[in-house]
């Protein structure tokens, strides 16, 4: 096996310093001078509603308000995949506390004070909210002109409805797959709305100079996607590219949330329209819960066909994906999801129907997870159900149908390598499966879960990453790429892959955050791309730097490019020993020759990296033709739990998660990343739960009565396992795991419940209240939903 | 507007506040002190935490003339000169992810230790249980407070 110096190793996090001192900058964190302006949203209070009237004279007259905008000075649309978003509304609110105008004035609290006299006179029209009821044929459209929305080719909305996409997958014939089985289940689950919550909230500042240039400061995942999106949106004001700088320093938190673009893109109108001032807009606490984007609500019906021997023989699925008012990223959310519904499983037979439909609660879209989160609380839950009822173990009846290298996918392309197979061996062996332990206390009862899963990155087909890497005089290196450090370790990635490469150690390696004027392309931070797409650009960067060094030696001192190698910052020569030239002596100013005079000069590297094998052209009656995905990131995962009988609190006595990383660039991230992914799925399986009122206004926008976890509600133990099959295209075989250490979180909980109690919850979350109310009730199954609160 | 004054990281400094100024906006806004974030505005997350003449308070929760006479510590303070313990464990430990919980969970570790120099992880956790940390799962953090004083 090649050995690594600076891969694979624990290397310390570039940016800890920065972050333990109080010095790392986040936004507004910024100074912008006593000329910065602040804006304040009138928001909508009806779900649904016509905009009669806006009147903002009295607020324009208040002393300190410098101006009131409002859709009708904006009236361009804007999204990622489908341009279905306006930057204020224009005619029709859809969802309470959508940005109808805003205030800009001098201070904060003119501002805030100044949008309450904004008068806006509504109309409510009926409005949806439910996934279901929303494709009823009486259902309130709520975008009438669906139908005219420009999108992406492989999005498929149906005008007139609310259906802004419709993923199909057909494989095999799933009748024939039923009737071969000797077992049918079918079921449904629910998975409601969850949120973010970065500690951070949006953030950004625009402003536009008087020469006409345009810079946005954004908390943001996606500092070219972003400026992208200005330029189209800005186009008819005649901005383009150039013109548009955007600039994104740390960032706290994201989780998905702040990827693509959500309210970024006022601050970029507000910007144009008071020219000469800065001008910002951060979201409060309670604007962070509605107005980005939040997690979609699911609801799951499976029908899986099993032989008596456990194998698979048809599997369908239809997932209805709440994705609220604006889709414009959530349904590739629904289309990603869509494509990979079955889990990882190799089966014959498939049908996976996956609807994105509009309703009336807040925008949905990315987190965490990207679809496999929600929609595998479904697939993993039916799973364990379907091998207890014939009488199989589990994770015996997993090991039997998992994907295997080469097995065709649902969409018909084949399966990468994977460490699947080894990830269930080793958690099976660190949670001790197959051993029921019973509690010495009468009132509580331990469980054992088990889960699998999967997750490929989500992206357009062509997704290009970059990297610049440049050197200072004492062979340091700066490396200048677009990716973001949302807290995954990013920074530190890329400098461990530069300097295996050049031998230059990480702690003499800069890595900057982006800045779309100075930094080279990168599409967006999202998809667990990053190591394995900016990666390989970086390290493509890199080779380049070092066969330019090879060639200024090789003119100077004449060995065969062939001979020579780096080691410890220095050039060597395999056939000349004695012969060695440290890297800071001549990678800025050259080696001098004899006559006295220098070769080479500052060198510098590019890389550029692009899948050249994806493809989103596919049968939409069928989802076959196309290879939409680069590959799947799997793992397994298991925990024990031990369950108050009285209180129907569940506590983690272990919680066991391995991936397969494919090549760990540093391990300790990647144990990091487990712990921190999987309380947030966790909590999401426990205790987070959003609730809205009957006219669908959010009830709980704070952390006092939407818990997330603490340091409290951490389980007791947790095993980090690091599996690495390589992944052939990736730097040093890696791939990404950002997001998937929460993906099996929930369906771990729901079958730890029932191994300790013999209740099947089918809804999340899997509160201590469910818990308690079944036990109470002697129910054995529940799907008890409460997300809209009722009169 | 009324002047007060009070001695922030070992520095003097006098500045005029209104009498509804929360102190969060005032050394951020007036006094460049920026490690303190905001997070929820109402004392749930612990991202604003600073220490009052040695205790931690959450500075969106009282007002800056509340601090008027009194010695304010931030982060800033602590890093002047060289690290203190605690900061050069949480960099050993890599703890932090994102960092915007970093500043306010520093700063409770910080008054924590003063009170109790080795305390048990259970104390760890109860002390910084309203201190917010959505990436790392807190493990890194722990670990980190109860490694300060074990060398």
């Amino acid at each position: 096996m090649e050995e690594f110096k600076f891969i694979g190793k624990p290397v310390d996090r570039l940016d800890e310093r920065e972050k333990v001192t109080g010095a790392a900058k986040y936004v507004d964190d910024i100074e912008f001078g006593p000329n910065l302006l602040y804006a304040e949203i009138v928001e909508s209070p009806y779900a649904h509603a016509l905009i009669k009237s806006i009147d903002a004279s009295e607020a324009e007259k208040a002393p300190g308000v410098i101006k009131v905008v409002m859709g009708k000075d904006f009236p361009y649309k804007f999204g990622l995949y489908m341009k279905d978003r306006y930057i204020f509304a224009q005619d029709r609110v859809r969802f309470v506390g959508e940005q109808v105008a805003a205030v800009i004035a001098r201070d904060p609290k003119t501002a805030l004070k100044a949008a309450k006299l904004v008068k806006v006179e509504y109309e409510p029209v009926p409005s949806v909210f439910d996934p279901i009821e929303a494709l009823k044929e009486d259902a309130p459209v709520i975008h009438p002109e669906l139908g005219n929305y420009p999108h992406v080719p492989w999005f498929f909305p149906k005008g007139g409805t609310n259906v802004a996409h419709h993923t199909k997958v057909r494989k095999g014939n799933v009748e024939k797959g039923f009737k071969e089985a000797d077992f049918v289940f079918e079921d449904t689950y629910r998975i409601p709305r969850y949120a973010h919550c970065c500690m951070e909230t949006h953030i950004a500042v625009g402003f536009l100079d008087y020469s006409g240039r345009l810079t946005v400061w954004a908390s943001s995942a996606s500092p070219h996607t972003q400026r992208n999106l200005f330029a189209d949106v800005l186009a008819p004001l005649g901005f383009s590219h150039k013109d548009i700088r955007v600039i994104a320093p740390y960032v706290g938190g994201d989780f998905g949330g702040k990827a693509g673009v959500t309210m970024e893109i006022i601050a970029v109108a507000l910007a144009t329209a008071v020219k000469g001032h800065p001008v910002k807009i951060m979201w409060r606490r309670d604007q962070e819960f509605y107005n980005t984007y939040m997690r979609q609500q699911v609801i799951s019906k499976i029908k899986v066909g099993v032989k008596n021997d456990g194998t698979i023989t048809a599997f369908e699925i239809t997932n209805y994906w709440d994705a609220g008012p604006y889709v414009e990223y959530g349904a590739n959310v629904v289309n990603a999801s869509g494509l990979s519904a079955t889990g990882p499983y190799r089966i014959p037979n498939v049908k996976i129907d996956s609807y994105c439909i509009y309703t009336n609660l807040p925008a949905a879209g990315p987190y965490r997870g990207f679809g496999y989160s929600e929609m595998l609380f479904s697939v993993e839950s039916h799973m364990t159900r379907i091998a207890n009822a014939i009488g199989i173990d589990q994770v015996e009846f997993r090991r039997r149908n998992a994907i295997r290298e080469g097995d065709s996918l649902a969409y018909g392309a084949p399966m990468n390598p994977n460490g699947l197979l080894e990830a269930i061996d080793k958690v099976v062996k660190e949670i001790d499966w197959g051993k029921k332990e019973i509690s010495n206390d009468p009132d509580k009862a331990i469980g054992k879960g088990f889960a699998i899963f999967w997750k490929a990155p989500a992206m357009p087909p062509n997704v290009s990453s970059t990297a610049f890497i440049k050197f200072s005089e004492d062979g340091s290196l700066n490396i200048i790429v677009s990716g973001m450090e949302i807290g995954q370790g990013y920074l530190t990635a890329m400098a461990q892959i530069a300097a295996e490469i050049l031998t230059v150690p990480p702690e003499k390696i800069r890595v900057e955050l982006p800045d779309t004027d100075r930094n080279p392309y990168n599409w967006q931070t999202v998809a667990s791309q990053s190591t394995w797409g900016n990666g390989n650009a970086v390290k493509r960067a890199a080779l380049q730097i070092r066969d330019r060094i090879f060639e200024v030696v090789h003119e100077v001192y004449h060995y065969d490019k062939d001979t020579l190698y780096l080691e410890d910052e220095k050039v060597k020569c395999k056939l000349h020993p004695s012969f060695e030239l440290p890297l800071k002596d001549f990678v800025i100013g050259g080696i001098q020759t004899e006559d006295g005079t220098y070769r080479g000069g500052a060198i510098v590297g590019s890389g550029s990296f692009m899948p050249e094998f994806t493809s989103a052209v596919q049968d939409p009656e069928t989802g076959q033709g196309g290879h939409p995905n680069v590959h799947y990131t799997v793992g397994a995962a298991a925990v024990k739990i031990e369950i108050d009988k009285q209180t129907g609190k569940v506590r983690i006595l272990k919680a066991v998660e391995a991936l397969d990383a494919g090549k760990a660039i540093n391990p300790m991230n990647i144990k990091h990343q487990i712990y921190g992914g999987l309380l947030q799925g966790f909590a999401t399986a426990l205790y987070e739960d959003m609730r809205f009122d009957e006219n669908g206004k959010i009830l709980n926008p704070n952390f006092t009565d939407y818990k997330i976890p603490t340091s409290l509600d951490i389980p007791d133990e947790v095993v980090p396992i690091i599996v690495e099959v390589p992944q052939p295209d990736g730097p040093f075989g890696a791939r990404g795991i950002g997001e998937h250490p929460m993906i099996p979180a929930a369906p771990l909980i729901a079958n730890a419940v029932e191994d300790a109690l013999g209740i099947r919850i089918k809804s999340m979350p899997i509160t201590a209240e469910k818990i308690a109310m079944a036990i109470l009730n002697g129910k054995k199954e529940v799907d008890d939903f409460l997300m809209i609160m009722k009169k | 507007m009324k002047k007060i004054s009070f001695i922030l990281n070992s520095e003097k400094r006098n500045v005029y506040v209104e009498p509804n100024d929360l102190l969060l906006d005032v050394l951020r806004e007036k006094l460049g002190i920026k490690s303190p974030k905001y997070g929820c505005g109402r004392g749930d997350c612990g991202l604003c935490t600073i220490l009052l003449n040695g205790k931690s308070v959450r500075t969106c929760l009282i007002l800056a003339i509340e601090a008027d006479g009194q010695e304010i510590l931030t982060v800033e303070g602590l890093s002047k000169d060289k690290l203190t313990p605690l900061q050069e464990s949480f960099i050993n430990h890599n703890s932090f992810q994102c960092g915007f919980c970093a500043p306010g969970m520093i700063m409770t570790a910080t008054e924590l230790l003063e009170k109790n120099q080795n305390p048990a992880e259970e104390e760890v956790k109860e002390a910084i249980s309203g201190n917010l940390c959505r990436c790392t799962g807190y493990t890194p953090i722990i670990e980190a407070i109860l490694d300060v004083n074990k060398k």
